[in-house]
């Protein structure tokens, strides 16, 4: 019964946070498609929370390898996809803003 | 467990809600050019707090394998996202959409070595979700590379359509359920390693058939597995943050694939089955291209622009690769300086991403006030003297309007064709990705003026200074 609960619990939170990412999202106007697709790609970096875990409790080397390598790629995605969304961000302007 | 046990879980929970949160108003803050800049530093933060969270909450040993992982991924993040030119943006994301389902692959991976290492058999729950983790998010690693080959010109951009594809998916389809079934039945290696090959192979046959100019389609889509794909992961080790921020992200993906759907009047389906132009292309190619088309040189277009009052430009594809972004907007600068109106008109699926024909104007310093969309430039297109096509095709052709026949009927266009004299700058007088002979050409109306559109757009501006 209780992994039961566990697994209903998640997909709650699961249905809810697609029915707010749908409101939040469909907001978004056309011009900032790009920059919320990249960083959408950094906020799906979040696996670097479930990597550090697997990586801080593997036993094995196997184990270890494979939460550095883990680590590493949800790194890339985090640092990469926030670094670049910000340059994209800064170069949009409105007509008189400074340069 | 001890009290103070206890507690830790509950602080790093109540961080994982508020990282949550964070990225939620992060997002929406992203409504709008004018607050998008904060939003991603708040989710940034989001993210930090996530972190800082899962660090000191958890007892984590190995320590030094984490810290490479961190220092090498952040390198190489930090490394592409300065180096990337913004006509590259599309492969970037398809790379960092294939790191992130690779990272869910690879964590559910080692979840289960974990599990299994330790002997006490997995539950059936535990089983699935490491399963979804590991197939999402290895279709989303190749079919990622894939993409990105494409996009890069490594892989062809046309069609490859194998023979008996279909059955090979139905194939892989039913090998990767039994597989499935497989470890429940028995946590081992074994089935988790052929659902994983097939899983990779099925990202290569996926995306393989899709042609180049339906990119924006398949990066979204991937975009969005990459989100389900942690997701997933959040489902393996319960974690919620994981699972809120893959929801988000996902349900991101999807909405962005349904608006370049509909922006093509076609379905998801007819896009992932592939080969779009292929069939009609032919024929369309050598067809009945003989109809005379007035074809114009740069010293009658800059005259044209000059003395207009209003001036539509409409960039395509073809603008980004002429890498001519700079220039149109120097070119936009000169008119706007003898008083004349300038807007541009951004088709959806312009470019070969959502909305990279705006970041690559937003680099030339166009202020995004003067981006309109469909809905809001196609009423003024009959009250514009001059529109100027820049390396776009299809998303102007009429007969999406008029002819019943046309493989891209239906499809919401860019009514280019009303403006009072169209100049379209091409290379050639080669038909776009759907293989259809654009009729905009052979309006009484439509000026052609081939060449690189660089070259075109520096002539034209020479010429204007001198008027």
């Amino acid at each position: 019964m209780f992994e039961a609960d566990v697994l209903i619990a998640a997909l709650t939170v699961f249905v809810l946070a697609i029915f707010v990412g749908y409101e939040v999202i469909t907001k978004v106007p056309p011009t900032l498609h790009t920059p919320l697709m990249s960083g959408s790609n950094a906020i799906s970096g979040i696996v670097i929370v479930g990597a550090l875990l697997v990586a801080g409790q593997a036993d094995g080397l196997t184990g270890q390898i494979l939460g550095a390598v883990a680590v590493g790629l949800a790194m890339i995605n985090v640092v990469g996809g926030f670094m670049v969304t910000d340059r994209m961000l800064k170069m949009f302007r409105r007509s008189g803003d400074k340069k | 467990m001890s009290t103070e046990a206890l507690f830790d879980i509950n602080v790093t929970n109540v961080a994982y809600i508020v990282a949550a949160v964070l990225f939620i108003v992060g997002l929406k803050r992203l409504g709008s050019p004018a607050t998008a800049r904060s939003g991603n530093r708040l989710s940034a933060i989001g993210m930090l707090v996530a972190v800082l969270a899962t660090v000191v909450g958890n007892d984590l040993a190995s320590w030094e394998w984490i810290l490479g992982g961190v220092i090498v991924g952040s390198g190489i993040g930090a490394y592409s996202a300065r180096k990337v030119q913004m006509t590259a943006m599309p492969q970037l994301v398809a790379l960092f959409n294939g790191f992130g389902g690779a990272a869910s692959a690879v964590v559910a991976t080692a979840e289960l070595v974990r599990l299994i290492d330790r002997g006490d058999g997995i539950a059936e729950d535990v089983s699935i979700t490491i399963m979804a983790s590991v197939i999402v998010g290895g279709v989303t690693f190749t079919g990622s590379f894939i993409a990105f080959g494409k996009l890069q010109g490594l892989v062809t951009s046309r069609p490859v359509l194998l023979p008996v594809r279909n059955v090979i998916n139905v194939a892989l389809l039913i090998g990767m359920i039994a597989s499935t079934v497989w470890l429940i039945v028995d946590p081992s290696i074994t089935p988790f390693l052929i659902a994983g090959a097939i899983a990779l192979a099925l990202g290569v046959l996926v995306v393989i058939p899709i042609g180049g100019a339906d990119m924006p389609v398949i990066i979204a889509l991937l975009n969005s597995y990459s989100g389900i794909a942690g997701a997933a992961t959040g489902f393996v080790l319960h974690n919620d943050v994981l699972i809120i921020a893959g929801s988000l992200v996902g349900a991101s993906g999807l909405i962005l694939t349904r608006i370049m759907t509909k922006a093509m009047n076609r379905s998801l389906a007819n896009v992932m089955l592939g080969g779009f132009g292929v069939e009609d292309g032919a024929a369309a190619a050598g067809g009945d291209d003989d109809r005379p088309v007035r074809s114009i040189q740069a010293e009658d277009a800059a005259t044209m622009l000059g003395y207009a009052q209003s001036v539509i430009f409409v960039p395509g594809y073809g603008l980004a690769v002429a890498q001519a972004q700079h220039q149109v907007r120097e070119l936009a600068d000169l008119l706007k300086a003898r008083g004349i109106s300038v807007r541009y008109a951004i088709h959806p699926v312009a470019g070969r991403m959502p909305g990279h024909m705006n970041v690559l104007l937003a680099e030339a310093s166009v202020p995004y006030d003067e981006l309109k969309d469909l809905d809001e430039i196609n009423g003024e297109f009959q009250r514009t003297d001059v529109a100027v096509v820049i390396g776009a095709n299809d998303v102007t052709n009429p007969a999406a309007r008029t002819d019943t026949s046309s493989p891209i009927y239906g499809m919401p266009i860019l009514n280019v064709d009303q403006a009072q004299s169209v100049i379209m700058m091409k290379r050639s007088m080669s038909s776009g990705f759907a293989g259809v002979q654009n009729e905009l050409f052979f309006l009484d109306k439509t000026q052609m003026l081939f060449g690189d559109a660089k070259a075109s757009v520096e002539k034209i501006i020479a010429e204007v200074k001198d008027l």
